[in-house]
């Protein structure tokens, strides 16, 4: 029964992280979001029983993706404070 | 009518969701498949030169899949270096101030990660791991050390690296190449398929630590532009 409770707060978790990520208005907020979703994910394959998965998952999707995206805001903030767009 | 727009649409949403759910009820409804991969797959668990299904899957039994993978990453890889600055990076991007709790950490961190990438290659035999975790590890070790300050930014590459990079899949393409003369493609003798595989994916996992690490180290700056 823990097991069960667990996969349900794991899916409501993904769910919600998903939802704040896309709504938030702030980016540097929604890009924290989708490293936590990409780390809650691997999680979620983890329970799949798909390690491997997992294992990319953790650091494909939540490493370099996050710090690909990241630079992405970096780079965005800093073109809107020298007044472009 | 906005408002008759919007119910138009909601009522279509709304048809589409219950024919969606019936589907999938349906769906579960329905006897198992008569062809069954897995058990097929671990049958031939013995014949494929390592113990782990999944590996045995991506470099034995689908291997001309993850020819095809490497190949696509090399491209995308190619395709940033095409946008990518002749000019030396100036190391405007986003990297830590001088600081010494965080050299110290990403010092300590690195061997520790490549030594995390050692053993997930040669675990990948047996145990969940293999090429593209090892090489992942190896790319977050090197935007780690660029991040920290520790590395200085990648210039245009040279031969070396070059080489490095499409090292793995001319490996991979050499193997595929030998074994086509003795008949079907990527067909392994099973006396060597282990070691084959195992030189397959340390060739793998270099290509693909310099491939994804350069992802992230070889875009373009886009604070010099606008410096000029």
């Amino acid at each position: 029964m823990s097991a069960l409770g667990f996969d349900l707060l794991l899916a409501l978790a993904l769910l919600w992280s998903a939802l704040r990520a896309m709504s938030t208005p702030d980016l540097f907020r929604a890009v924290v979001l989708f490293i936590v979703f990409g780390l809650l994910m691997a999680l979620a394959w983890a329970r799949l029983d798909a390690p491997d998965i997992a294992l990319a998952e953790a650091a494909i999707g939540a490493g370099l993706a996050g710090a690909l995206m990241l630079d992405t805001v970096g780079h965005l903030r800093s073109r809107e404070s020298r007044g472009r767009r | 009518m906005n408002l008759l727009l919007r119910v138009l649409l909601s009522g279509a949403l709304g048809a589409l969701g219950l024919a969606l759910g019936r589907a999938m009820l349906a769906m579960l409804a329905q006897p198992a498949p008569a062809l069954r991969l897995a058990a097929h797959a671990n049958e031939q668990l013995g014949a494929s030169g390592v113990r782990h299904p999944v590996t045995a899957v991506l470099l034995n039994f689908r291997g001309y899949d993850t020819l095809l993978e490497i190949a696509v990453l090399l491209l995308a890889l190619l395709g940033v270096l095409a946008v990518s600055r002749s000019a030396p990076a100036s190391g405007q991007r986003a990297r830590a101030p001088p600081q010494a709790l965080l050299w110290s950490m990403a010092r300590t961190l690195a061997p520790l990660m490549v030594l995390v990438a050692a053993y997930l290659l040669w675990a990948g035999a047996r145990q969940p791991g293999g090429a593209f975790q090892a090489g992942a590890v190896l790319a977050a070790m090197a935007v780690l050390l660029y991040l920290a300050g520790l590395m200085p930014p990648w210039n245009e590459p040279g031969l070396a690296l070059r080489a490095a990079l499409a090292a793995g899949f001319l490996l991979f393409l050499a193997v595929a190449a030998a074994l086509l003369r003795h008949g079907a493609l990527l067909a392994y003798p099973a006396p060597l398929a282990g070691a084959l595989i195992l030189a397959i994916e340390a060739g793998l996992t270099l290509s693909l630590g310099l491939m994804l690490a350069g992802l992230y180290l070889w875009l373009p700056d886009e604070h010099e532009e606008f410096d000029n």
